[in-house]
């Protein structure tokens, strides 16, 4: 009984891992990939017998009068924005649907619920028209206003996953902070933030990823090279090589994923529970 | 002297004052705080939501170009879009494919590796972390530069095919095989799925596996009659979810096969895209969307409806 306990443990590791390598079997390949030459590209082994560094000191630069750096700078000015922004306005609104009685606040919520599975594209042509006539094209602000009105990537689903969260806070506090005399606001930011870090974070990692992934909004509403940010440098890469210099494009796409494979790593538990707590308190 | 007088706390406004002014000011308070908290949402939804979308159904009945002040031409955008239109029916067809093939794909890897997963092994967590990071990346562009590397003729599959003494085809500029590496690739993101369905299994209570073996059931019966059941709320959530995303795909195949070769991974949204945004048909795009948000609502509501069947939700049986 024992041994074929220990047996079957035994294949379970060895399907587990094969199931991972075979998930990550395209990641190491573009690692290797990215410090390879062209002619190296279809040569079989992950990795090349003399590392090609210059791929990503030369893609750095591959796109004239800028450097990534530039189009670096570019994309956290937007994403921190849009970060800051999301956090704010879902954990007021959240507050609002979890913890204060006002009329139709049901319907309110339902509506909301239903934004969620709402597609983008049902809005997207008369946003795009407001916002060029108020002239917000070529700047960020189509991405700041949407998520601090608590929309934008995620917004609902932001606001979801914190009323969630709020639920589970016991409603005696509120009703001791009030008696001392404070307000919904005191309650809000004193009581109800402090205790609703975590999924503050949660919420903090999915606007930072779904925003830095995002690449639709990015194309349609900046035009110009020098408000670019890296998913916008990296197509203009791949449209203006005659012919593609791989290693280099792909050290370049290897190196705008880092951001966020950072975070995931540093917070990877945050990420699992925010995605369950979605999912099954539902 | 009364006694009243006595008991009152030391705030100085006479007990009956005092309670009339909290009852008054618990009428307004709530609600007047409720709708100032709710306020961002609240514009952002008029403003950004409802506001565009009554916009967007006008501008589908108008010949609206962004350069010209929209013409009311009534069904004719529809019309067009549904008798005249070449492209409309095949783009239709082929991201109704796309969605057919890649959710039940998607979640049939998502559930039995998250079968895999729900194991008391030691290193589970590494194994997830491995198993989810190809979703991380999910929708970059970096991961499209990836796919289109890997599946061109020269690519590392053709390479490892090679091996065997295969010759395989350039993926990417058949149309044969087009939409298969895009299927391939959402598929290969199924992370987001596999954790919800991990969650899922981990409530479902042991005690059901062991009074089921003692009473004789296989594996295969238990999963069937325990998993499966137990999970379907998962299913129906991660079933709508990835069917919305699925319809909207469009960053992999604008990048990785530009809709080609011959229109063949051509999928709604870059026909959307391209009415909208190269050819600044903004009326016609938007008869095109309101077209999609309408199926995207058909499939849900089939999913729905047909989830009183099949979904089952544990209300009858005293455990939470």
């Amino acid at each position: 009984m024992r041994v074929g306990g220990s047996a079957r443990r035994l294949i379970n590791h060895f399907s587990l891992l094969a199931v991972s390598l075979l998930m990550m079997y395209p990641i190491f390949w573009w690692l290797g990939a990215s410090l390879k030459t062209n002619e190296e590209m279809s040569s079989a082994g992950l990795f090349p017998k003399v590392p090609h560094w210059s791929n990503f000191s030369e893609g750095w630069v591959s796109v004239p009068n800028f450097t990534f750096t530039h189009f670096y700078i570019n994309t956290f000015e937007l994403v921190l924005g849009v970060l800051f922004t999301s956090i704010v306005s879902c954990s007021l609104v959240a507050f609002a649907f979890a913890r204060l009685d006002f009329p139709l606040r049901k319907l309110w919520f339902a509506i909301m619920l239903v934004t969620l599975m709402l597609p983008t594209q049902v809005t997207i042509v008369p946003q795009y028209v407001m916002f060029s006539q108020w002239n917000w094209i070529n700047t960020y602000l189509p991405f700041y206003i949407p998520h601090l009105l608590a929309g934008g990537i995620g917004g609902p689903f932001f606001i979801y996953l914190l009323v969630q969260f709020m639920r589970s806070v016991p409603k005696e506090l509120d009703e001791a902070a009030k008696i001392d005399g404070c307000n919904w606001f005191g309650i809000y930011w004193r009581i109800m933030l402090p205790l609703i870090k975590p999924a503050l974070v949660t919420v903090g990692i999915y606007a930072f990823l779904w925003n830095w992934d995002d690449f639709f909004g990015q194309m349609i509403y900046i035009n110009s090279i020098e408000k670019y940010t890296i998913n916008l440098a990296l197509k203009l890469f791949i449209d203006s090589q005659g012919s593609v210099p791989w290693g280099q494009m792909l050290a370049m796409s290897l190196v705008s994923i880092m951001p966020s494979v950072i975070i995931f790593f540093l917070a990877q538990k945050h990420f699992v529970e925010g995605m369950s707590a979605g999912a099954l308190k539902g | 002297m009364n006694n009243i007088r006595v008991n009152q706390p030391v705030t100085g406004i006479p007990a009956t004052k005092r309670s009339r002014f909290s009852k008054r000011f618990k009428s307004w308070e709530a609600p007047f705080a409720g709708y100032l908290f709710l306020s961002p949402w609240l514009i952002g939804f008029f403003l950004l939501t409802l506001g565009p979308m009554i916009m967007s159904l006008y501008y589908s009945f108008t010949d609206y170009s962004l350069l010209e002040a929209p013409n009311w031409i009534g069904m004719a955008n529809y019309k067009e879009i549904f008798t005249m239109d070449d492209i409309f029916p095949k783009s239709l067809k082929i991201t109704i494919v796309f969605v057919l093939l890649t959710v039940p794909l998607r979640l049939m890897f998502a559930l039995s590796v998250a079968m895999m997963l729900n194991r008391k092994i030691k290193g589970i967590s590494f194994y997830r972390t491995m198993i989810y990071f190809p979703s991380l990346i999910g929708t970059s562009i970096a991961v499209s530069i990836l796919w289109k590397n890997i599946f061109s003729r020269n690519g590392f599959i053709n390479d490892f095919l090679g091996i065997f003494g295969i010759k395989g085809p350039s993926w990417i500029a058949d149309p044969k095989y087009a939409l298969g590496t895009l299927i391939l690739l959402m598929v290969w993101q199924f992370g987001s799925s596999m954790i919800i369905f991990l969650a899922g299994l981990k409530q479902i209570p042991g005690d059901l596996y062991e009074a089921s073996s003692v009473d004789g059931a296989g594996k295969a019966r238990q999963f069937f009659s325990i998993t499966l059941p137990m999970l379907s709320p998962m299913i129906l959530f991660n079933c709508v979810q990835s069917m919305i995303n699925t319809f909207q795909m469009f960053t992999q195949a604008f990048v990785i096969t530009n809709g080609g070769p011959v229109k063949s991974t051509f999928v709604y949204v870059m026909y959307l895209y391209e009415q909208a945004f190269t050819k600044f048909h903004m009326g016609y795009a938007s008869a095109l969307a309101w077209i999609l948000l309408i199926l995207i609502g058909l499939f849900a509501g089939v999913l729905f409806w047909s989830s009183k069947y099949w979904v089952f939700y544990e209300t009858q049986g005293g455990k939470k």
